[in-house]
């Protein structure tokens, strides 16, 4: 108890201490950055990319038994069909993201035409109907084999989301994801931030809750409870049901700019998808 | 395609053999969305050969995972090949061929 | 499985698959309801090895988690540095305990991992024949629901 009052009250304090200062985005993020660590000194930073398998030794033994011959290298193979395949009009995919798809470390970015945070998911099926064919749905089947095809492609990017300074419509995306991060919400009550930042690592019914830091660089994911590959918006909602809030829209705004936050906090680390997680 | 994926390491005159093979294999216990019960339906038999000697084979039911993994290893080179086949209960059989790295 | 029916689905099959089921195969256990629809362990054993007489040995190597991150997929492996022709793993609590045996002939080590679906918390018992005799080893496997679904 002693323990999360003094990382709570470090979190709230580091981060009031940057909006006193008027700092920004950056010092949000060596602050969250800072509080992981603090929290689990014997964690290299690097290794928070693995989710969950950062922190518990026992469940890592598993899941390195799982990537001798991971469940996902079959999306993979799908993904590879889809991105090939010709549509209608002679283009693919490949047309759109290069022969490999190995723009995972472009997404997501702002958009300063359109005034919005794209995802590789969302220009994903952007790229569909611009060339006529029909959009995918935007939790698992297609999409998540495509972005398990395009992510393993892109493994070793480094994350680098970038909050352009000179249009405040960014920064305001940015301050409604961290904001959603940090709201209690549903019938549990419960912030993003409360089982994965002050409590990560703890157990809630036989779950450990995993670091936030890092949790965008590896979807999409292979998840044994869905036995399928799902994508970071698949989890979003999945989290949301989970504390019995209504979720919101895949791919719509709130969940969009809550991934531009989620995943600037992550900045320097590197892309490691597609992943098998529990 | 095949549903079988095989990787095949000659280390030092031992053969390292991981292979995934795609299979639901349904337990017979579940139900689909209009609360039919969805037929059991796995893999019985797996068996691989190398060199035209068979070097291992296994026999299991749905206490297995799905999509079966199964890794195992055997004396042999690089350059061999591997041939490994499955049967499931209704008959169907699948195989895939590599070459040992 | 006998040669027979082994050989009639065969024709719907390429010669070479064909050929390797229809190899004899007396010395390995090929699947049966008898063995792999056995409701009591010591039954399957005995159709599987024709003994159930078991001895645990520290020399039969049993991997399995403590606890499982998820039940449909526990990864377990067996290994023995004794000369062994065959390798079961039974899981107790599940609907038909014994969940695999693999057989090896000369030249090929006595291992075998796999990955298992595990209802509930359960012992799960590695079985290795060697020399005509069966020795075991056996841990028990926690496996949870967790409270983070979705």
């Amino acid at each position: 108890m002693k323990k999360i009052i003094s990382h709570v009250a470090f979190g709230l304090l580091g981060l009031s201490v940057s909006a006193a200062v008027v700092a920004g985005p950056a010092e949000d993020r060596a602050a969250f950055q800072k509080f992981y660590e603090n929290r689990f000194p014997d964690t290299p930073v690097a290794d928070f990319q693995n989710g969950v398998y950062s922190i518990l030794p026992a469940a890592r033994e598993q899941w390195e038994e799982i990537e001798e011959f991971p469940p996902y290298e079959l999306a993979i193979e799908r993904g590879e069909e889809i991105y090939n395949k010709t549509f209608a009009n002679g283009k693919s995919l490949a047309s759109c993201f290069g022969d490999d798809g190995a723009v995972r470390g472009q997404y997501p970015y702002w958009d300063r035409d359109r005034g919005m945070v794209v995802t590789m998911e969302l220009a994903i099926n952007e790229c569909l109907e611009a060339n006529g064919e029909k959009p995918l749905k935007y939790k698992k089947g297609a999409i998540a084999d495509v972005g398990a095809f395009m992510s393993y492609n892109s493994r070793g990017q480094k994350v680098n989301v970038e909050i352009p300074s000179d249009d405040p419509r960014a920064l305001a995306a940015y301050e409604n994801g961290k904001e959603h991060f940090y709201t209690k919400r549903g019938q549990l009550n419960f912030a993003c931030a409360d089982c994965h930042m002050y409590t990560a690592g703890n157990m809630y019914r036989a779950d450990t809750t995993s670091p936030a830091f890092g949790h965008a660089t590896s979807w999409p994911v292979f998840r044994s409870k869905w036995q399928s590959m799902g994508t970071l918006h698949r989890r979003f909602a999945g989290c949301h049901n989970n504390i019995r809030a209504n979720p919101y829209k895949a791919q719509g705004e709130e969940y969009r700019n809550l991934e531009y936050f989620v995943t600037y906090m992550s900045n320097d680390l590197e892309f490691n998808g597609p992943a098998a997680r529990k | 395609m095949s549903s079988i994926r095989i990787k095949a390491k000659d280390r030092k005159g031992l053969v390292d053999v991981k292979c995934l093979m795609k299979h639901n294999m349904e337990t017979g216990l579940r139900k689909d969305k209009s609360g039919k019960k969805i037929p059991e339906h796995w893999i019985q038999d797996v068996s691989a050969e190398s060199n035209g000697k068979v070097v291992f084979t296994a026999a299991f039911n749905t206490s297995i995972s799905k999509d079966p993994y199964l890794a195992f290893a055997f004396a042999g080179k690089k350059g061999d090949s591997l041939t490994i086949s499955w049967k499931d209960n209704t008959g169907a059989t699948d195989s895939a061929e590599t070459v040992i790295k | 499985m006998d040669r027979r029916s082994v050989l009639k689905i065969a024709g719907a099959v390429s010669a070479a698959t064909a050929a390797m089921f229809a190899v004899p195969r007396m010395a390995f256990a090929a699947y049966s309801d008898a063995i792999f629809k056995q409701k009591a362990g010591a039954d399957a054993l005995q159709n599987a090895y024709g003994a159930n007489a078991t001895t645990p040995s520290d020399q039969v190597k049993l991997k399995a988690p403590d606890i499982a991150e998820n039940g449909a997929v526990v990864p377990v492996s067996v290994e023995t540095d004794m000369d062994a022709e065959s390798i079961a793993i039974l899981i107790t609590e599940n609907p038909s305990p014994m969940a695999i045996t693999a057989d090896f002939p000369a030249g090929t080590k006595a291992m075998v991992k796999t990955r298992c679906r595990m209802g509930k918390t359960t012992q799960v018992t590695a079985v290795v024949k060697s020399g005509g005799k069966l020795y075991t080893a056996s841990k028990e496997v926690k496996v949870t629901i967790g409270g983070c679904g979705g």
